[in-house]
């Protein structure tokens, strides 16, 4: 392993290549067969990694727009794609606001303020977010069913309801900024309370300001958990209109009616926007998940 | 925090306690129209909501507390207590057929009507002027109403008895045109008795199946069994003791648990459950840990060119999202116009039943959790790689031992404490990963022979999950019971975790 033989490194590295070659392409072939059929004929058909006849009636059809056939018959779009996407972002941008600025608050106060039960709030915190919402759906549809009898605005199949929900899931993001809180130098609020500063002006204008790196990252984390989430959206959420994409995309694949090729479209369409986030926040990411979940 | 009051700090104080005070009535509304609708333990949940918050907002000593008096708020709302309602839910029998309270189930029982055959008349319709008058023939002529004006509303008018039927009745046609209205008219004739519209033609006295007796049971009467309530069961009985629905919602103890203990429709497919997501667990932690160290050791290779490109096309399963990750297994793994069989055909001439046969469906999934989950174990692997000490692992190399044991006694040591925290939490997760088993096989295929559909493929979670939501009449009380066993399981999971961090904490910072 030390002293090394330079035909053995060479067949270690030819070795290396190929076994993570081979690898990759097995990771991918999922994504360059969807690639594929969202261009091919029909729904059903079978073909080659490459299609014999590509159409883009897939692609019209998962962008809303009428398509028209070759002989004549036009086809309707089969579900509201663009609009579900529309859900998708519009409740995960206002979730993860709500998010963010819950987390980034509470996680100031746990970091900085000494008050009483603060530690056994945090570890009561901690274990909390272990428990999967899973266990609540069955409570959070009768809350809500409650609610909806109030005001239908917080109802079943409101996205203001669904807001909420995503709302309470802040704990492990209050761990992870209370991480980078903890890092920050304390002679600087001290100066800040010297020179005669709240609390709360401590926070908007010294810790706030320090803060946007972690708060971009809770935030882009926070959305994507949102727009993936598939239990608490699918219980809350019942009208076609009203869905997001992660219950909605459910609806191609239904055994009585199975629109592989017009699904295979409306996957690329809508996952290649967050795939592209992600993979550009990745670094970012890596390092917050690794911060937050090490720091104790 | 100072005590001068200035003309400024005076009208924002105003201001704000009159901002407080008005969140605090428009909670306590709030809490009033939830007692009110039936939902008193969200409605005190609410209040005491509402208490801290006018507490903690309205008085300068809770400085502190403001900063996370949302927070806590909203993880008690919407996390803590559902578990704790759900579980409460566990020890009550509802579900689709014990939804409503007990007095809206009698009243339910009190609105249903009967028609007593026996009085059914035809009637005849003719219009006169903006109106029209309803005529039932009888032997000796028959009776003809007041003036109806068929507009949509409920009317009651009387009729008399009359020598001749009406000259000119309407055509059958144009009266089934007002049927809607017509069914809202009520016509009492001389005798008292009053008419409503039974049939296209035909009028006829329409009474209450049950009429309420003073001792809370419901007395038939067209001469059916009485009905008594019973408030263990949830429900009316008859008199051979048999539930009529609907029922209420009612408190029934354990009996959701015996049911899950001793029924053994319920109890066999529970313990293959279970056991299936230990094991589903297990092999997903094993599984995605094994393969992202592997890889991750495999990038940490100083040799190794063109590590950022590989890096970023390994982590790709984790980029895309997750749900649309698995409906496209579910496309290609399709038994019949999958493209995977496709290629097992062409090359071995197979065609495996991914979804019918209980044992592949359970490697399909294992197959594509370990397909989406590796990535995070990769990147984790790699940040905990680099915390290695190189020259323990050369010093290693130097005394003659391999590359494999080199891994197992310095590498593999060293990573797997602070690594233990993360793959209890990995469990854990996996242990409740129901967008998995619901998007990819929604539990399918059923196992024979059940009370309730199970199945083969199904963990505790999604079992769960298609009790309260899909098949089986929205049994919340039996998931609730359920959910509870879970809870258990977790909880101890997250105890673990936590104390395993903690260690991992306390070592650190004696280092």
């Amino acid at each position: 392993m030390i002293v090394e033989n330079p035909r053995v490194l060479r067949r270690q590295k030819i070795m290396a290549h190929g076994f993570l070659w081979v690898f990759i392409a097995l990771i991918m072939f999922p994504f360059l067969m969807v690639v594929s059929i969202s261009f091919r004929e029909g729904n059903f058909t079978t073909g080659n990694l490459f299609p014999t006849n590509p159409t883009l009636e897939h692609w019209y059809l998962a962008l809303g727009l009428d398509y028209t056939r070759a002989d004549g018959t036009v086809i309707k779009p089969p579900y509201p794609v663009l609009r579900w996407m529309w859900n998708s972002v519009k409740v995960g941008l206002i979730a993860s606001a709500g998010i963010v600025s819950l987390s980034t608050i509470s996680a100031y106060a746990f970091s900085r303020i000494r008050f009483r039960g603060r530690a056994a709030l945090l570890d009561s915190l901690f274990i909390i977010q272990m428990f999967p919402t899973t266990l609540a759906l069955v409570a959070l549809f009768a809350i809500f069913d409650g609610l909806g009898e109030i005001t239908p605005l917080l109802g079943i199949d409101s996205h203001w309801a669904l807001v909420l929900t995503y709302m309470s899931g802040i704990t492990l993001h209050i761990w992870t900024i209370k991480g980078y809180f903890d890092n920050l130098d304390p002679a600087m609020d001290k100066a800040a309370q010297i020179d005669g500063a709240s609390p709360w002006q401590t926070f908007r204008f010294i810790f706030l300001p320090l803060a946007v790196p972690i708060v971009v990252v809770v935030f882009v984390l926070s959305f994507i958990g949102v727009v993936n989430d598939y239990p608490i959206a699918s219980v809350l959420l019942r009208s076609e209109d009203s869905m997001t994409l992660a219950v909605g995309s459910r609806l191609y694949l239904n055994e009585f009616k199975y629109l592989w090729g017009d699904f295979a479209a409306a996957a690329i369409l809508s996952g290649l926007p967050i795939t592209v986030v992600f993979v550009i926040a990745q670094k970012y990411l890596v390092s917050g998940l690794s911060d937050g979940a090490v720091k104790g | 925090m100072n005590n001068r009051q200035t003309p400024a700090s005076m009208t924002r104080k105003t201001v704000s306690i009159s901002a407080i005070s008005i969140a605090f009535i428009a909670m306590l509304y709030a809490v009033f129209s939830l007692y009110m609708t039936g939902q008193p333990m969200i409605a005190v949940l609410v209040l005491i909501v509402a208490v801290g918050f006018a507490i903690i907002y309205g008085n300068g000593r809770y400085y502190a507390q403001r900063f996370i008096f949302p927070g806590v708020a909203a993880i008690l709302l919407f996390i803590a207590f559902p578990v704790i309602y759900t579980i409460y839910l566990g020890f009550t029998n509802y579900s689709s057929f014990n939804l409503l309270s007990f007095e809206r189930v009698t009243e339910v029982h009190l609105s249903k009507r009967v028609v007593d055959k026996t009085s059914e008349r035809v009637f005849l319709l003719t219009r006169e002027g903006t109106g029209y008058r309803i005529f039932f023939k009888s032997d000796a002529g028959g009776f003809l109403s007041d003036r109806v004006a068929l507009l949509d509303g409920p009317e009651t008018v009387s009729a008399v008895a009359v020598d001749t039927p009406p000259a000119s009745p309407m055509a059958m046609k144009d009266v089934i045109k007002l049927r809607a209205p017509l069914g809202q008219v009520e016509v009492i004739l001389p005798d008292g008795t009053s008419l409503r519209n039974s049939g296209l033609r035909k009028f006829a006295s329409v009474q209450q199946e049950f009429q309420l007796s003073p001792n809370g049971q419901l007395v038939s009467n067209i001469g059916g069994p009485t009905l008594t309530p019973d408030h263990e069961l949830g429900f009316y009985v008859d008199e051979d003791g048999k539930t009529v629905v609907p029922g209420w919602r009612t408190n029934v103890g354990w009996d959701n648990f015996k049911r899950i203990f001793t029924s053994k429709g319920i109890r066999g497919p529970m313990l293959s459950i279970f056991a299936w997501t230990v094991t589903f667990a297990a092999a997903s932690v094993g599984l995605t840990f094994a393969v992202g160290l592997a890889l991750a050791m495999v990038l940490q290779w100083p040799h190794l060119r063109a590590k950022t490109a590989y890096r970023i096309l390994l982590i790709l399963p984790y980029a895309v999202p997750a749900f649309i990750s698995i409906l496209v297994f579910r496309g290609l793994f399709n038994q019949n116009f999958g493209e995977i069989n496709m290629i097992l055909e062409g090359l071995f001439g197979i065609r495996p039943a991914w979804f019918t046969d209980g044992g592949l469906a359970r490697l399909m999934l294992v197959i594509v959790n370990t397909w989406l989950g590796y990535p995070y174990m990769m990147l984790l692997s790699m940040g905990f790689l680099q915390s290695v000490p190189g020259d323990h692992k050369r010093a290693a190399s130097l005394e003659g031992a391999g590359a494999w044991l080199v891994f197992r006694k310095i590498t593999l040591p060293q990573i797997l404490p602070p690594f233990l925290p993360l793959l209890i939490a990995s469990f854990a997760f996996n242990f409740n990963n129901i967008v998995l088993i619901l998007l990819l096989t929604r539990g399918l295929p059923d196992i024979p022979g059940t009370i309730i559909p199970a199945g083969e493929t199904d963990i505790l979670g999604s079992f769960t999950f298609r009790i309260a939501f899909m098949d089986s009449g929205q049994q919340f009380g039996l998931a609730g019971a359920i959910t509870f066993l879970i809870f258990v399981v977790v909880a101890g999971l997250a105890y673990a975790n936590f104390v395993a961090m903690r260690r991992q904490a306390a070592k650190r910072s004696a280092q």
